[in-house]
């Protein structure tokens, strides 16, 4: 408990007051909404706009967190503003309160990650209690009533619960193993009587199937729930501590990454992380082009109630009305008689559509003008856009103030950032991503510090240098990265080359849907390994289970560090055989080796007896010799090295299989003299009788291409079986 | 007012997150609201009814806008727009009159009251009131005058006797006598469910079988004051998927020992045969006689129709709308999240857009409205007694002045 008093003290402000549980809950319900998601994913257009004041459906992405924060009664908003601060700044100025929450700015442009942001909020020590944290691209309209309720019972019983994480159930698809959004798949281990989360890892690597789980985690709970099947939200309740532990931290940057793992890993001072699942309700991240579509379609699919289109534009002199199928009108368009809105789509205000068109699942914004014969599908067409006659935009981003000029065809997955020009009869080709503003060339790997790296500059100058640059067309360019196809005039701007190509393929996070080409890939790919996570949605792991699971998981992982662990031993070997280095000294470097890949005692016999055999193959090609002389020159030579590893019957069963393996696969030359060499094999003692008459056994059942060499040495086998029972009798 | 404007605003917020919900709260909250406005308000010297109006339809404009569909709101800024314009005619009558006679006190429409000695007054008032409103019958019943108004014309005439001639103190009596009439409507919205209650057992018959869909409060009561008057009857309750709220009234139902029978809404027309009466409350009557109630009710109606049961509407005077259905089922109905309907985990793979061409293969649609005309209503009851569909426009014409459909602020600007 003291312990706690120090901890609160250091949050400064009303800390005395934090730490009765009483006053926890009545004082106001506080927030930090981030509104900066610290990554590159939306580039370009977030060179010269922040993500948060994008517009998704018509309306920026702020608008939503901050009404659902709004709604779920939270009275004190804190809005870190860190790239284009001064643009967030005057969003926030423009749109005035809403209703009793107050919001202030907090104004940070040294802050490169959600770390840095949180340690900047405790500095300034004004979160005084639990306190909501989100970013300003969270799209909800779950009631936190409950879950607020949960963690502030949590905290009376349990002071280490510093957070609730709000988790919904959301299957990712079974092809990608990515969720709808984009995401990687993400696996929890959750402990489904108290909640608390045991185990947090969302998978960079789509290919890598398996994941690791401590064994104490096994250990100290009788039951667990392992999860794929649950989705982020990336809404958490924190108690001030977590501000806390940022500063205490510092190396803490991603939210995720590093504090949850952190605190589920290092275990320190056994703070404690919990979820809560949300089920009617909706919640959902945008982080990439590919969740702004999903979440796009969600928004006019209704899910998100009462954040959909046309209740929040209720009020405002443009008016939205829903029609049927989907389709959003905005009251003041003037649209062709012969023009075609399809399902799902929707048509900001003062929008005007020539004829023939055809528009389909797709979000128009405001002030645009539409030529005659276009095809719109897909696709997201902010404001102020002149698309002429003719133009094809199938599932594009187009920004702010693009032309797209007469007969202009986008394909799928392009971004088109503000103000850019496309020519006659151009074709942008799929995926590429085009603006004004050069691409940064100083790509360096670390994501966040180059993100950092480009605030500066941006917001420095005005966002409006930009705009003019169509009318001076020195930026414009074919000479650039991939060589567009250029008709007539090209394309005004540059065409960026991919920024994160070496993570994600271009298609997996883009606003078009995946490739019918990659699609077959991926099923091609799933077939072989069917069966595995993703189809089974959920499974409650006894603690055996999850033990077989981790054998599975070695075998599998073992494979690939076998065979390294393997080569390593036979190059270790040859130095030994070279340098004439002591038999001793060469046990102690392969037990190294084999404390490093964390391999069993016979493995590393059946490393070494490759190895062995190996020299004695390289030595009969040298010197032209017989294979089998070799061999027993070998053998007898490191027969000491090989018994320090077979002490057991199993270490010499493993030499066994390793020879007929070997035998069988990359060194055939010793097949014809396998019956020869093992008898040799015995006298050296290298292996036991019983070891030879447990292999015969175990090889009885097997295919006939199997018993192959139990054949060849049937008479020795049976020799061996007559010695035995001599000695029996013997007896 | 910029005392009322953080009110207003924040139930501009709380309509338009749809926090409020239910035709009754947002008619009682509306009609406070608007009380508040009209008590904030600075009376001018002159002109001061337009002035009021118009500060009623600023705040009512916005109260619509941020919530269309709940077209109680509407109906109240309606009502109280028609009150000052009532009010702002006794008044000049009085002052036509001079201060001679002594003024009458001057309610709404239902507690008309005219008093001998200030016959020339009333009839001028009278007069004016007809001309505001269509003619009918109940406004010509209401010109014999009424004995029990007797006693408060004459307390109220000594305080209005003294300070006539003071044109303040006109003002504030205009101020004073809006409220009061707004505090009327309030009760009226309160008290809709008595009088309506009132007249269950002239319709409930012994051993009748009642059909009803989903819950609403009106029906409840309805149903509990024939149960009162010790009706024996059995109700049918369609639970009203998908948000389920028959199942509460039947609950309600079972604790006040009425015979209750669950069905659900697909069995309506299998069970309707066995039904004597549909007893249903709405969302909203139009002017057509139309009415607008939770979604699934136009199958019962029509069920109803099918096999010649009465189809009958239960509902208080505010939710009366003065309105036309206009494309009822676009423009008068309110998309809901799915999330009632389907789960979204278990769905959620039929909705990834990245594995289909980009074009959503499942829509979901959960209307929370249906539209049912009137030709399939046989009986409105309302506070006021039991109407035909026919007859709503006419009723309507009562309590909502022509020139008022439209609640838009005038160009003018006022401070």
């Amino acid at each position: 408990m003291s312990q706690k008093k120090s901890r609160g003290g250091g949050g400064g402000g009303g800390a005395a007051a934090g730490d009765d549980p009483d006053d926890l809950s009545r004082s106001p319900l506080q927030a930090v909404l981030l509104a900066d998601s610290f990554t590159l994913k939306f580039r370009p257009i977030t060179l010269e706009r922040p993500k948060v004041l994008l517009p998704l459906v018509n309306v920026p992405m702020i608008e939503y967190t901050l009404s659902w924060l709004e709604s779920v009664g939270v009275e004190d908003v804190f809005v870190f503003c860190c790239a284009h601060a001064q643009q967030v700044k005057e969003y926030l100025q423009k749109a005035g309160s809403t209703g009793k929450m107050s919001v202030t700015a907090v104004e940070s442009h040294d802050a490169i990650s959600a770390g840095d942001a949180l340690r900047v909020m405790y500095g300034r020590g004004v979160i005084h209690g639990d306190f909501v944290l989100i970013s300003g691209d969270t799209i909800s309209n779950m009631n936190l009533k409950d879950a607020l309720q949960e963690h502030k019972d949590r905290r009376k019983k349990d002071p280490l619960a510093v957070m609730t994480m709000i988790i919904k159930h959301s299957k990712p698809s079974i092809l990608t193993h990515q969720t709808r959004l984009g995401n990687d798949e993400t696996v929890m281990t959750i402990d489904p009587e108290t909640k608390e989360l045991l185990y947090y890892e969302d998978k960079a690597d789509g290919s890598n199937l398996y994941v690791t789980i401590d064994k104490d985690i096994l250990a100290s709970n009788p039951t667990l729930q392992l999860c794929n099947n649950m989705e982020d939200c990336y809404i958490d309740i924190c108690s001030p501590e977590v501000l806390s532990l940022f500063t205490d931290n510092f190396d803490y940057q991603h939210l995720r990454r590093h504090f949850v793992k952190g605190l589920l890993v290092d275990d320190i001072m056994g703070y404690k992380i919990y979820t809560h699942e949300i089920r009617s309700s909706y919640a959902a991240r945008i982080d990439n082009f590919r969740s702004y579509d999903t979440v796009s379609k969600d928004i006019i699919q209704r899910w998100t109630y009462p954040m959909v289109p046309d209740v929040l534009s209720s009020g405002d002199c443009q008016e939205i009305k829903l029609h049927r199928q989907g389709i959003y009108k905005a009251s003041d368009i003037t649209l062709s008689h012969s023009a075609q809105i399809g399902a799902n789509s929707v048509v900001g205000n003062r929008t005007s559509i020539r004829e023939n068109c055809k528009v389909s699942n797709s979000v128009i914004g405001e002030g645009c003008n539409i030529g005659k014969n276009v095809l719109i599908h897909g696709s997201y067409i902010w404001d102020n856009v002149i698309i002429e006659d003719g133009c094809k935009v199938s599932n594009s981003l187009v920004c702010d103030g693009v032309h797209l000029r007469a007969g202009a065809i986008v394909e799928p997955g392009c971004i088109l950032s503000f103000k850019v020009e496309v020519g006659k009869n151009v074709v942008v080709p799929a995926y590429s991503k085009v603006a004004l503003l050069p691409q940064p060339s100083n790509e360096d790997s670390d994501e966040e510090l180059e993100y950092a790296d480009t605030n500066s500059g941006v917001t420095d100058s005005p966002p409006f240098s930009s705009m003019r640059a169509p009318d001076h067309p020195t930026v414009s360019d074919d000479d650039d990265l991939e060589a567009s196809e250029t008709g007539t005039c090209g394309v005004v701007g540059y065409i960026w080359g991919n920024v994160d190509t070496g993570i994600h393929e271009e298609w997996k996070q883009s606003i078009a849907p995946i490739p019918k080409d990659k699609l077959k890939e991926l099923q091609h790919a799933a077939s072989f390994d069917d069966n595995d996570d993703g189809s089974e949605d959920e499974f409650d792991n006894h603690p055996t289970v999850p033990d077989q699971d981790d054998d599975s998981d070695i075998s599998a992982v073992e494979d690939d560090d076998y065979s390294k662990f393997e080569k390593e031993v036979q190059e270790t070997f040859q130095r030994a055989l070279d340098d004439g280095i002591h038999q001793d000294n060469l046990i102690l470097e392969i037990n190294a080796l084999r404390l490093s890949y964390s391999l069993q005692h016979a493995d590393c016999a059946g490393a070494l007896f490759h190895s062995v055999m190996r020299s004695a193959l390289v030595a009969a090609q040298s010197i032209n010799g017989s294979l089998l002389k070799t061999t027993a020159e070998a053998l007898g030579k490191w027969k000491d090295l090989l018994r320090n590893y077979t002490k057991s019957v199993d270490e010499e069963m493993e030499i066994l299989l390793k020879f007929e393996e070997m035998c069988q696969e990359n060194t055939k030359e010793f097949s014809p003299l396998f019956s020869k060499i093992l008898p040799y094999l015995y006298d050296k003692e290298v292996v036991s009788e019983d070891a030879i008459l447990r292999w015969a056994e175990e090889k009885e059942h097997a295919d006939e291409s199997d018993k192959v060499f139990v054949k060849q040495s049937e008479a020795f086998i049976q020799w061996l079986k007559e010695a035995e029972e001599e000695d029996e009798d013997e007896e | 007012m910029p005392d009322v404007q953080p009110l207003v605003r924040e139930f501009v917020l709380k309509l338009k997150r749809r926090k409020v919900e239910g035709s009754h709260a947002v008619a009682r909250q509306t009609a406070e609201l608007l009380r508040s406005v009209v008590s904030q308000h600075r009376m001018g010297s002159t002109n001061q009814a337009a002035a009021l109006a118009d500060a009623i339809r600023g705040v009512g404009e916005q109260l619509i806008a941020a919530n269309p569909i709940e077209l109680a709101v509407g109906n109240i800024v309606r009502r109280v727009l028609h009150i000052i314009k009532e009010e702002d005619i006794s008044s000049t009558a009085v002052g036509i009159e001079g201060l001679s006679v002594t003024a009458e006190s001057d309610d709404e429409y239902d507690s008309e009251n005219d008093d001998h000695p200030t016959l020339s007054a009333a009839v001028l008032a009278a007069h004016a009131r007809n001309a505001l409103r269509a003619p009918s019958l109940q406004t010509l019943l209401e010109d014999i005058p009424v004995s029990t108004a007797l006693s408060r014309s004459a307390s109220s005439a000594g305080d209005s006797d003294g300070k006539s001639g003071d044109k303040s103190s006109k003002s504030r009596k205009l101020k004073h006598d809006v409220i009061a009439a707004i505090g009327d409507l309030i009760d009226e919205i309160d008290t809709c469910y008595d009088q309506i209650s009132e007249q269950a057992v002239e319709h409930i018959h012994q051993n009748e079988v009642i059909l009803t869909l989903g819950r609403s409060r009106t029906v409840k009561e309805f149903l509990y004051a024939a149960k009162e008057k010790k009706r024996s009857f059995r109700v049918f309750v369609a639970e009203g998927a998908p948000r389920y709220q028959g199942h509460v009234l039947a609950k309600e139902l079972v604790e006040k020992g009425v015979q209750t029978t669950v069905i659900t809404d697909s069995a309506v027309f299998a069970m309707i045969s066995r039904v004597n009466m549909v007893i249903v409350g709405a969302h909203a009557i139009m002017a057509n006689g139309g009415v607008i109630a939770p979604v699934g009710m136009n199958m019962v109606a029509l069920a109803a129709q099918r096999h010649a049961v009465p189809f009958v509407v239960v509902a208080g005077s505010h939710k009366l709308c003065p309105l036309y259905p206009h494309n009822p089922e676009v423009l008068l109905n309110e998309l809901k999240s799915p999330s009632d309907l389907l789960d979204f985990g278990e769905f959620s793979n039929c909705m990834n857009f990245s594995t289909q061409d980009g074009t959503p293969l499942l829509n979901v649609v959960n209307p929370t409205f249906d539209y049912v005309p009137p030709k399939l209503v046989s009986l409105f009851i309302t506070d006021t007694g039991g109407h035909s569909p026919s007859y709503m426009y006419r009723l309507i014409a009562e309590y909502y002045s022509a020139d008022d459909l439209v609640v838009k602020r005038s160009t003018t600007n006022y401070s």
